[in-house]
C-alpha cells in the first residue's frame, strides 16, 4: 500500500511540475485571481520584457481595494481612477477576464471566486493578496503571494514554493448559540498567537470544523495568515460538492460528477501524519472582541482588558502599554463597558450572504444607536442582489444602517470609507493592525452577529444575552 | 534585480515585535503604479504627525539613522497584508539586509525578489545589535558568500539562507528567465494536467 498522505500532500504532488532535494518545488497554478493594487507593475513587468500572459484561462481579475461604494459612477479619487482603468486596459491587452466595475459579478476576489465556481478543491490558488487562504476552504492549496510572483504567474503559471511542511487545527465540540466561525478562528489565535502558523500550511480539522457551512469555513481560512500561515484548508465533503454544484464556473453533468470523485479523493488518508498538531475545544468559546492591534489581542465578551503589569515578560509588558495607548482603553475594564462610534459589516471574512442573515437575524425592530454610524458592505454584487431579495437591505436600512455598494471598503481604509482617528469601530474585518481603518483609528474585531448587536447598544454586548 | 555579495552598512535599529507591512507602507500609498518611489513614505505613519511634520520621537528620523541600510527588527517582522510595496519602499529608502529573530513568510519570500537579504539571527544576537545600534555610527558586515555577519568590535554570527534564494541574491537573478529553461517540462506537464 501506498503511504497515507495529507491533502496538502496530495494537491503538492498533483501540480508539482519540477522537484528537486533541497530546493523549492515549481508548483503549476490552476486559478490564478487578480485585482487593481498588486497587478499594475506585474504587466508593466511583462510588457518591458516583451512577455505574455501564459494562460489568459486560468487567470481571474476584479476590483475591490479601491473601489467606492457609494457614488460608484463617478470615481472621485483620481489616482483610485488611474489603477483601475489600468487594470481594464492590462486585461483587454493581455486577454485577461475581468468583472471590473459595473460588472454583475463584480466583487471582492475572495468572494466571488467561491460565488462564481472558480475556487474547487484540489486547485492550487494564488492571488496579490495575503487572504487568498480563504479559497482553502474548498480544499484548495491557496495562498497569496507578492507581485514579482503576480509577474511570475502570468508569465509562466508556476511559482517556486518550498514544499509546505502541514499543521493540523483539530477543533472538535460544538459551537454554542450565538457563537460564530469568527468567534472560533480568534479564539485560536488568541491562544496560541499571531505566529503559530508560520512556515505551514493548515489543515482544519474536527467535528466543529465538518459541521460548519462553505461561508464559515471560508471566515476560518481567511485568517489562517492572522496566525502566521500562507495558507489553511479544509478537506472537502458532500457540504463542498453541494456548494459548488450549479455554480457559473464549475463543471457541470457528467464532468460534473468525474471532478466530484477526484475531489472527495483528496481528503486526508486515515494515518497521515502531520508535522504539528494543535487543539481547540468549540464548546469552550465564547463570542470575541480584540482588545489590541493585533488578532491575537482578544478576549470573551464576558473578559476584562488586560492589565500590562500582569504580564508574564517585559517585552509582552510593553507590547499591552503600547496597544492599550494606541487603542486609548484602560487596563481591567470590562469590555462591554466600551462605547463604540463606528460598525462596519464587511470584508473577505464576513460579507458573504450568510453573514448578513446572521447580521440582520439580531435587528428585530430595533435601531442603531444614535452613537454610532453604521455601514454595511456586501461582499460582491452577487451578495448584495440576493439580499436585496431577501428584504435585507430594507431591515438595515430601516434600522439605520447604510447599505453600501460591493467592496474591501472600511476593511483597509483605501477608497475613502475610514474610521476618523481616534475613534473607535466594531468591525467585521480580520485585522486591527494600527492605522489599517484609518489613521489612527481604533478596530475591534466581532463576527458580524456581534457587530450588529454593538451598534444598536452603542457598546458591546454579548450576542448571546442580547434581547 | 541588484545583486548582492558582500555589504558593509549602517545600522538602523527598531526595537518592535509585529511590524505589519500596513505600518512599513500604509495603503493610502498602495496606489501608484510603478514600482519607485515608496522610500518616501516608508513607515508613514510612525515617521510623520497628520499634518506631514516629521515626528521627532520616532527613531528613523534622527539625522545618525539617515544613511542605515541594514535593520535590525523584533519577531514576526513583516506580517499581514501580502504589498510588495513593503519591501520596495524598504528597498528605495536604502535598506538591502533586514535582521529579525522571525519574519513572516511572504514579506521574507518578497525581499528575497526584491534584491532585500533577509537574515534569520537568534533572538539574543538581535537584541545585541539593537542596542550595539543605539550608538552612532555602527555598521556592520553582512557577507552572503560565506553567510556571516560581523562588527568590528567583536560581534559574529552566522545564518543561513536556502541555496535557492541565495544564488538569486548572489546574482541579482530575473526569477521569470531561471523559470523559463523549464519551459520543456510545463509544457509536458500542461498536456495531461486537468483543471475543471
Ligand atoms: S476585504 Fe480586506 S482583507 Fe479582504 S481582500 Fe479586501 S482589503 Fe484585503
Amino acid at each position: 500500500m501506498t503511504q497515507p498522505k495529507t491533502i496538502i500532500e496530495k494537491i503538492w504532488d498533483k501540480n508539482v511540475v519540477h522537484e528537486e532535494e533541497g530546493r523549492p518545488g515549481l508548483l503549476y497554478i490552476d486559478l490564478h485571481l487578480v485585482h487593481e493594487v498588486t497587478s499594475p507593475q506585474a504587466f508593466e513587468g511583462l510588457r518591458l520584457k516583451g512577455r505574455t500572459v501564459r494562460q489568459p484561462k486560468l487567470t481571474f481579475a476584479t476590483m475591490d481595494h479601491n473601489v467606492p461604494t457609494v457614488h460608484t459612477n463617478v470615481i472621485k479619487d483620481e489616482i483610485s481612477k488611474i489603477q483601475m482603468d489600468t487594470l481594464r486596459k492590462n486585461c483587454e491587452e493581455f486577454g485577461v477576464p475581468l468583472a471590473g466595475m459595473g460588472h454583475e459579478h463584480q466583487g471582492i476576489v475572495h468572494v466571488i471566486g467561491p460565488e462564481l465556481g472558480l475556487t474547487q478543491p484540489g486547485k492550487t490558488i494564488v492571488c496579490g493578496d495575503s487572504h487568498t487562504s480563504t479559497h482553502g476552504a474548498f480544499g484548495a492549496l491557496a495562498f497569496g503571494i507578492g507581485t514579482s510572483e503576480v509577474e511570475h504567474v502570468l508569465s509562466t503559471q508556476t511559482v517556486w514554493q518550498q514544499k509546505p511542511r502541514t499543521l493540523n487545527v483539530k477543533i472538535d465540540g460544538k459551537l454554542g448559540t450565538g457563537v460564530t466561525a469568527k468567534d472560533l478562528i480568534l479564539a485560536l489565535i488568541a491562544k496560541y498567537g499571531v505566529n503559530f502558523g508560520t512556515g505551514y500550511v493548515i489543515e482544519y480539522t474536527g467535528e466543529a470544523i465538518r459541521s460548519l457551512s462553505m461561508e464559515g469555513r471560508m471566515t476560518i481560512c481567511n485568517m489562517s495568515i492572522e496566525a502566521g500561515a500562507r495558507a489553511g484548508l479544509v478537506g472537502p465533503d458532500e457540504t463542498t460538492v453541494k456548494f459548488l454544484e450549479g455554480r457559473l464556473h464549475a463543471p457541470k453533468g457528467d464532468t460534473f460528477e468525474e471532478a466530484k470523485k477526484m475531489w472527495l479523493s483528496l481528503q486526508t488518508d486515515e494515518g497521515a501524519s502531520y508535522d504539528h498538531t494543535v487543539t481547540l475545544n468549540a464548546t469552550d468559546v465564547e463570542p470575541q472582541v480584540t482588545w489590541g492591534t493585533n488578532p491575537a489581542q482578544c478576549i470573551p465578551i464576558n473578559g476584562t482588558i488586560p492589565n500590562p503589569d500582569q504580564a508574564k515578560t517585559e517585552n509582552d509588558k510593553n507590547e499591552i502599554k503600547h496597544s492599550l495607548k494606541y487603542m486609548g482603553l484602560e487596563a481591567d475594564v470590562k469590555i462591554t463597558d466600551v462605547p463604540i462610534e463606528h460598525v462596519f459589516i464587511g470584508s473577505c471574512t464576513n460579507s458573504r450572504l450568510e453573514d448578513l442573515i446572521q447580521a440582520a437575524s439580531i435587528i428585530k425592530g430595533r435601531k442603531v444607536n444614535p452613537s454610532v454610524s453604521a455601514i454595511v458592505v456586501p461582499g460582491s454584487q452577487t451578495v448584495k442582489r440576493k439580499a436585496e431579495e431577501l428584504g435585507l437591505d430594507r431591515q438595515f436600512i430601516d434600522a439605520g444602517f447604510e447599505w453600501r455598494e460591493p467592496g474591501c471598503s472600511m476593511c483597509l481604509a483605501m477608497n475613502g470609507d475610514a474610521v476618523p482617528p481616534n475613534e473607535r469601530c466594531a468591525s467585521t474585518s480580520n485585522r486591527n493592525f494600527e492605522g489599517r481603518q484609518g489613521a489612527d483609528a481604533r478596530t475591534h474585531l466581532v463576527s458580524p452577529e456581534m457587530a450588529t448587536a454593538a451598534a444598536i447598544a452603542g457598546h458591546f454586548v454579548d450576542v448571546r444575552t442580547f434581547n | 534585480m541588484e545583486p548582492l555579495v558582500k555589504h558593509l552598512g549602517l545600522v538602523y535599529p527598531l526595537n518592535r515585535a509585529n511590524v505589519d507591512t500596513d505600518q512599513i507602507i500604509p495603503k493610502q500609498f498602495l496606489k501608484r503604479i510603478s514600482r519607485q518611489g515608496f522610500g518616501q513614505y516608508l513607515f508613514y505613519n510612525w515617521r510623520y504627525d497628520e499634518k506631514d511634520r516629521p515626528r521627532e520621537d520616532f527613531s528613523l528620523n534622527q539625522p545618525k539613522y539617515q544613511d542605515a541600510s541594514i535593520l535590525v527588527g523584533g519577531e514576526n517582522f513583516g506580517c499581514g497584508s501580502s504589498r510588495e510595496h513593503a519591501p520596495w519602499a524598504l528597498e528605495d529608502f536604502g535598506f538591502r539586509v533586514i535582521i529579525a529573530p522571525s519574519f513572516a513568510d511572504i514579506f521574507y519570500n518578497n525581499c528575497t525578489k526584491n534584491g532585500i537579504l533577509p537574515v534569520i539571527l537568534k533572538e539574543a544576537e538581535t537584541e545585541q545589535l539593537i542596542k550595539n545600534a543605539e550608538a552612532d555610527d555602527y555598521f556592520l558586515t553582512v557577507d552572503l558568500e560565506e553567510k556571516k555577519i560581523y562588527d568590528n568590535q567583536g560581534f559574529n554570527a552566522t545564518f543561513d539562507l536556502a541555496e535557492y534564494s541565495r544564488e538569486m541574491l548572489l546574482n541579482g537573478w530575473d526569477e521569470i528567465a531561471v523559470t523559463l529553461t523549464y519551459e520543456d517540462k510545463i509544457k509536458a506537464f500542461e498536456q495531461t494536467h486537468i483543471v475543471y
